[in-house]
């Protein structure tokens, strides 16, 4: 599996380190017991398409969502979660 | 039909003629005391304990391949009992206990070879814990023997003791740890639940869980709608999938791990080895191939193939390990699904859907579990309280952060394990 990182370009997928769902931008309060646990554990775990953060860590180190597919590798799209929070 | 030597000297004069398909291949019936998504070896299993132990025979296993064609064929066979935390540490020890009398009991070959883990160790750190884990094993009723470079030198004369960078210093030798021939597991349950009248219904996909008020009243399949009073879902990787159509959301993130077998070769390695400096482990299989395999890709995939770096990895640790074992080629490797939680250890549990329950959440390590498995979901199915061994491994302790069994103290997070 090779990456394409917006700022280096293709990379090698050693480079990058896989955090886990989107699910980790949307952070809940923390006295919210039930979203903290869903934010957490629970994943809609698809066969199929999937958003995931990653971080390209052996490289410019920035956080990227990636859009693939989780039965195939093939990745589709790949953003900086900057630009993502930026625009929201 | 039990097997024994006189049969077998009889039907080989004879031409091998007169054996009878294993397992009956029976239509659905309209309805079931319980149904069991899945036709693995822990979903086997189930169905065979739900007879044997609690007398419940109307049940039928639903497959959507055919036996044997999930992770329970596609693994590297190890079973053992060198777990440390409690919880895991009573399920394990009560899972090889299982294994130790399954083949006699299921009158089946599963060619289960105690043939001895042994966990090495590479510094003086990696001692103190080998010898804290040993100790652990010991007091779970376990065994354990901590041995020092000259054991190891003596059980493992291959191996390349003076690697500069990853010296063998010992190793823990868990005797009584070993593997199985995988397939024959599955064969020998889904025999033996046969024979106590459990109908096994494969090449039938669940397409849906039917619920009213609450309440789970069967399935529809690819052959049909199947009601029954009680639906296990028992489905490893495809766990999130198959708890989705019944509304659930599971803590399970599915994860790939790969695994590789070289050529056939003359005996060599006698036991179960692993690294302690990489993730690699290997053993030698009754056909000569080397198994072994390594750490997940880390990412969740179902891709059911690896990449490349892994591979890399493994093959690496393996020649700073054993240097002689490069002279092999290998000649496949896989994928397989695992269904990780963020603990690493596993869930048998019921769901917030009364009469549903869940036995997932294997991670790695689903092989060895099987008789337990199996034992402890049959248990909850049929008593309708969990098993005494099993009782920890609830879902709700994610949620709580009570009992959280993290193997690895790295944490309770998915992409942790």
């Amino acid at each position: 599996m090779r990456i394409k990182c917006p700022l280096c370009g293709e990379r090698d997928r050693r480079e990058f380190y896989y955090l886990g769902a989107k699910d980790y931008l949307t952070r809940p309060e923390e006295s919210n017991l039930d979203a903290m646990h869903k934010y957490l554990h629970i994943r809609e775990n698809p066969c199929g398409l999937t958003e995931d953060l990653w971080q390209h860590e052996a490289g410019c180190r920035a956080w990227l969502l990636i859009e693939r597919n989780t039965a195939t590798h093939e990745i589709f799209k790949v953003e900086l979660v900057n630009n993502k929070k930026d625009s929201k | 039909m039990r097997y024994n030597a006189l049969k077998i000297l009889k039907e080989g004069l004879t031409g091998n003629k007169n054996w009878k398909p294993v397992w009956r291949e029976p239509e659905p019936k309209s309805e079931y005391d319980v149904i069991i998504i899945g036709g693995g070896g822990h979903g086997l299993a189930t169905a065979y304990y739900l007879a044997k132990n609690h007398g419940i025979t109307n049940v039928a296993v639903l497959e959507k391949g055919y036996i044997g064609s999930g992770n329970v064929g596609r693994n590297t066979t190890i079973v053992r009992a060198n777990y440390m935390i409690p919880g895991n540490s009573e399920f394990y020890s009560h899972s090889l206990k299982l294994w130790e009398t399954m083949e006699s009991e299921l009158n089946y070959n599963a060619m289960h070879s105690q043939r001895g883990v042994i966990n090495l160790f590479h510094s003086d750190g990696q001692r103190d814990a080998a010898a804290r884990r040993g100790n652990m094993m010991i007091s779970q009723g376990d065994d354990a023997i901590l041995l020092d470079r000259d054991g190891v030198r003596k059980e493992l004369p291959y191996l390349d003791f003076d690697n500069h960078r990853f010296p063998v210093y010992g190793g823990l030798f868990h005797k009584r740890g070993g593997n199985a021939r995988h397939d024959a597991v599955a064969w020998g349950y889904a025999r033996a639940a046969d024979q106590l009248g459990v109908d096994l219904i494969q090449k039938c996909a669940v397409t849906g869980i039917d619920i009213v008020n609450g309440k789970v009243t069967g399935v529809q399949t690819s052959l049909g709608p199947i009601r029954g009073k009680k639906v296990a879902i028992v489905v490893a990787g495809r766990s999130s999938e198959v708890a989705a159509m019944a509304g659930l959301e599971v803590p399970i993130e599915s994860h790939i791990l790969q695994a590789f077998v070289s050529e056939g070769l003359k005996p060599a390695i006698n036991h179960v080895v692993t690294f302690g400096m990489g993730h690699f482990y290997i053993s030698q299989s009754d056909k000569g191939g080397l198994v072994f395999g390594g750490d997940l890709d880390f990412h969740a995939s179902y891709s059911q193939r690896g990449n490349l770096p892994m591979m890399e990895h493994v093959m690496e640790a393996g020649m700073s390990l054993m240097p002689a074992i490069g002279k092999a080629k290998v000649l496949r490797s896989w994928g397989g699904i695992m269904d990780m939680t963020p603990d690493g250890s596993f869930i048998i549990d019921k769901t917030e859907v009364e009469n549903l329950y869940m036995d997932c959440g294997w991670c790695y390590g689903g092989f060895k579990a099987i008789p337990a498995s199996g034992w402890c979901m049959a248990h909850l199915m049929a008593e309708d309280k969990p098993h005494e061994v099993a009782k920890k491994h609830t879902f709700d302790r994610f949620r709580t952060g009570v009992g959280l069994m993290d193997e690895e103290s790295k944490g309770s997070q998915h992409n942790l394990h």
